[in-house]
């Protein structure tokens, strides 16, 4: 046998043209990857070595129930497991509802998480109350998946008022009151206050977003005029200053007396916000349905209301769904914020960290630990987005 | 034959008179509503002792304020203050959109290279600096790193006589000297012949077959113009103005506190990040065609990006890349949290000593708004510029 015709000669080969094409295919792409290859090494290197001998990361672990919970009473934070129970057995539900054969990858990716949350309600030093949570969840989710998945219909209907059902239990279990003890709203700090605030926002601003868009393209002037007066004064204005607005000005401009919750005021002040950037997307949604859709709808007899609501509306969403969930994940990143108007959020929280003298210094270690927190849900909600895009444009083809 | 009489329409059955009805029914609500509110605040205010009134940017400022690029005291009245405050912030805009716009298009390209290791590189840095919030990056910047650098007597020295110390970042700069107005006076006769030239080649250009060197000769005026005040003067313009370590301290050059250095770090690399992927996806919607038409013609990939893809790819991006530039104009706000006076914490300073917040929050608004008017108006002449010209 010569050699080329040896059945080894495609192992070293392969590797070394892929190696030729994408690192070095001219000599300045050569250049080029030599130096990144040393900046890499140099930051790696620089890198390792602070996180292993100089960073302090006792910080995180001494910490971790005041950044993921904040100051909920420790007696009562089975309230906030179960929330969590109810949302990833329904969020199971429905995603098990929804899929139909699943891609190899999500079945892979799926199962390596959830065999990593096996993994850490069994083998890692956790705590065993800590470690029981995880297990229930993770098994309330895989239950929650094979009953969507197998179910013939019967319970895919229910799902829409399941959420609501779940969102009004959230709020309940939070709050407390009728039976469970009574949580005060200055107790609800870190990632806890970061996660509802964002939801109740986006929730609260959709509606108003939808209204203004509306309103923006309404042939009566005077509801034009104020939409697009709303919309353009809040736009321009950044988010921290109407922020302030909402703490301060709140209390001003309602009947004497009255002082709404922070909390109130800053979700208040998030969905004005959010309702003017949601108005724009929506109206390039509006924009582009035919004008034969309206016109075919007037001439079945409907009414405006119905025309916008069982036509126009489901269409115009759907084509800017991706847009939306942009929107949200910048309100997650935008929460943070509030931290600089006296909320105790999750950035809020890593500050009165970083405050008590035994971990005075350790800045890098809780900024980059809240990072990684920050990113893991924005990774996600991005990812996801870009699942549901494909999924859509394939549906349109 | 039997006449039907006219039939009028009762008025509640024609859709002009709810058209109508509509517009003074929001006309009426929203009247309303204003109302309430006005006496709500009325009232508030009342019971506060408040007056609304901009009489208070005639009383003296008691604050004084860390960077003042024109001179204030704190006997200075508060508009001088909200004066310096948007100075600064202009300064935090102006800078933050030109390096945000130069790094932002350099990973942009970056992440649609030949080479893997630039395009994952480029990658990363998009996906970690776009998933995590901006106050938290300018918290990473200045209290991990910028508030970590040495002591000025231990100031880091990177090459190019760059210092890093607790005191901020100290740039060699240029100075003018007094020969500066000759050298200026050349250049500018240099630049008045070189747009003799240009019209009269502009006439040149027009006829077919004509090959305009212009750039030769526009290069050669100057060099010209230089080489007269070189002459005259035998001196160069500016003079460099580095930074050194004196018994004092350190002195010269260009100085950026820490604070201003925080926030246009942080508001640039975010910002970047952003831009980067608006110029990724404006280059990806060049139909393929046309690279590939490019490289039949012959010309290079770097000629083929200048000459035919980026000029097309312009016109997706700029749209995008305004909304951008007015996302960095009120993120600068956030220079409250690393403590920068701009406009926002000199007039938050304000409120907070006068507590006069409605006429505080109207001038922010009214500022802020003023900045991102002149910013779109800017960037859609550009954009009209840039866009295809139908017939």
């Amino acid at each position: 046998m010569t050699l080329n015709e040896h059945p080894l000669r495609h192992i070293s080969s392969k590797a070394w043209t892929w190696v030729r094409q994408n690192l070095m295919s001219t000599w300045y792409n050569g250049v080029l990857t030599l130096i990144c290859l040393w900046l890499l090494y140099q930051g790696l290197r620089w890198g390792v070595v602070w996180a292993t001998t100089q960073a302090d990361w006792q910080v995180i672990p001494a910490n971790l129930s005041l950044f993921f919970v904040g100051q909920f009473p420790p007696g009562q934070i089975w309230r906030l497991w179960l929330i969590l129970m109810l949302v990833s057995g329904l969020g199971g539900l429905s995603w098990g509802n929804r899929s139909g054969i699943l891609p190899r990858q999500l079945r892979r990716g799926g199962l390596l998480i959830l065999g990593l949350l096996l993994i850490a309600a069994i083998a890692v030093p956790l705590s065993l109350p800590l470690r029981v949570w995880i297990l229930a969840v993770t098994v309330t989710f895989m239950a929650g998946f094979g009953l969507g998945y197998y179910d013939q219909g019967y319970l895919g209907k229910w799902i829409p008022l399941a959420w609501v059902f779940v969102l009004l239990a959230g709020l309940w279990l939070i709050r407390g009151g009728l039976g469970l003890k009574f949580v005060p709203t200055n107790l609800w700090s870190g990632l806890l206050l970061t996660l509802l605030t964002a939801i109740l926002s986006i929730l609260l601003s959709f509606p108003l977003g939808v209204l203004l868009a509306l309103g923006r393209q309404s042939q009566l002037f005077v509801i034009r005029g104020f939409c697009i007066l709303y919309i353009e004064i809040i736009r321009g204005f950044p988010l921290i200053g109407i922020l302030f607005t909402a703490q301060v000005m709140l209390p001003l401009f309602l009947p004497v007396g009255t002082r709404p919750d922070r909390v109130v005021r800053a979700i208040a002040g998030l969905v004005l916000f959010s309702a003017a950037y949601l108005a724009e997307n929506v109206r390039g949604g509006l924009q582009s349905i035919p004008r034969g859709q309206v016109e075919a709808a007037r001439a079945l007899g409907l009414n405006p209301v119905l025309v916008v609501w069982l036509i126009v509306l489901p269409q115009a969403l759907r084509a800017v769904i991706p847009a939306i969930v942009g929107q949200f994940i910048g309100l997650f990143k935008d929460t943070s914020l509030l931290a600089i108007v006296g909320l105790v959020e999750l950035t809020g929280i890593a500050r009165s960290i970083l405050a008590n003298p035994n971990f005075l210094g350790d800045y890098a270690e809780v900024y980059l630990f809240v990072g990684l927190i920050y990113w893991v849900f924005c990774m996600s909600m991005s990812l996801a987005s870009r699942r549901l895009e494909q999924q859509l444009s394939v549906r349109e083809q | 034959m039997t006449r039907f009489p006219i039939q009028l329409k009762p008025f509640w059955r024609d859709v002009r008179f709810w058209r109508y009805a509509g517009q003074v029914l929001a006309v009426v609500a929203i009247a309303s509503f204003a109302l309430l509110l006005w006496n709500n605040l009325s009232r508030n205010l009342q019971q506060l002792g408040i007056q609304l009134g901009f009489d208070f940017l005639q009383s003296q400022a008691a604050f004084d304020i860390g960077e003042t690029p024109i001179a204030y005291s704190p006997t200075d009245p508060y508009r001088q203050a909200l004066l310096i405050g948007l100075l600064n912030s202009l300064r935090i805009m102006v800078v933050g959109i030109l390096l945000a716009t130069v790094v932002g298009v350099t990973v942009g390209i970056a992440r649609l290279s030949d080479n893997w290791l630039v395009r994952q590189l480029a990658a990363l840095y998009v996906e970690t600096l776009r998933n995590t919030p901006l106050l938290l990056q300018l918290f990473f910047w200045y209290f991990a790193v910028f508030l970590n650098l040495p002591a000025t007597r231990n100031a880091l020295v990177l090459p190019g006589s760059i210092y890093l110390s607790q005191r901020g970042i100290l740039l060699p700069w240029l100075q003018p000297n007094t020969v500066t107005p000759i050298w200026l006076a050349c250049l500018g006769g240099g630049l008045v012949l070189v747009g003799g030239i240009w019209f009269r080649q502009q006439q040149r250009r027009q006829q077919p077959g004509s090959a305009s060197r212009i750039w030769l000769v526009v290069l050669s005026a100057i060099a010209l113009a230089g080489l007269l005040a070189w002459l005259l003067t035998a001196q160069p313009p500016l003079d460099w103005d580095l930074p050194r370590q004196t018994g004092a301290g350190l002195a010269g050059g260009l100085w950026l506190s820490s604070e201003f250095a925080t926030l246009l770090i942080g508001l640039t690399l975010y910002t970047a990040a952003f831009i980067a992927e608006i110029v990724r996806a404006g280059i990806q919607a060049v139909p393929k065609g046309q690279w590939e038409a490019a490289r039949a013609l012959g010309l290079q990939s770097g000629l083929v990006m200048r000459l035919v893809v980026f000029p097309q790819a312009l016109r997706i991006i700029v749209p995008p890349l305004t909304s951008q530039y007015l996302n960095l104009a009120k993120n600068s706000s956030l220079a409250i949290a690393v403590g920068y006076p701009d406009i926002y914490f000199v007039a938050s300073t304000t409120f907070n000593q006068t507590g006069r917040a409605v006429e505080v929050m109207l001038l922010l608004m009214g500022t802020y708004l003023s900045i991102s008017l002149l910013i779109s108006l800017v960037m859609n002449l550009y954009n009209r510029a840039v866009q295809v010209k139908e017939r």
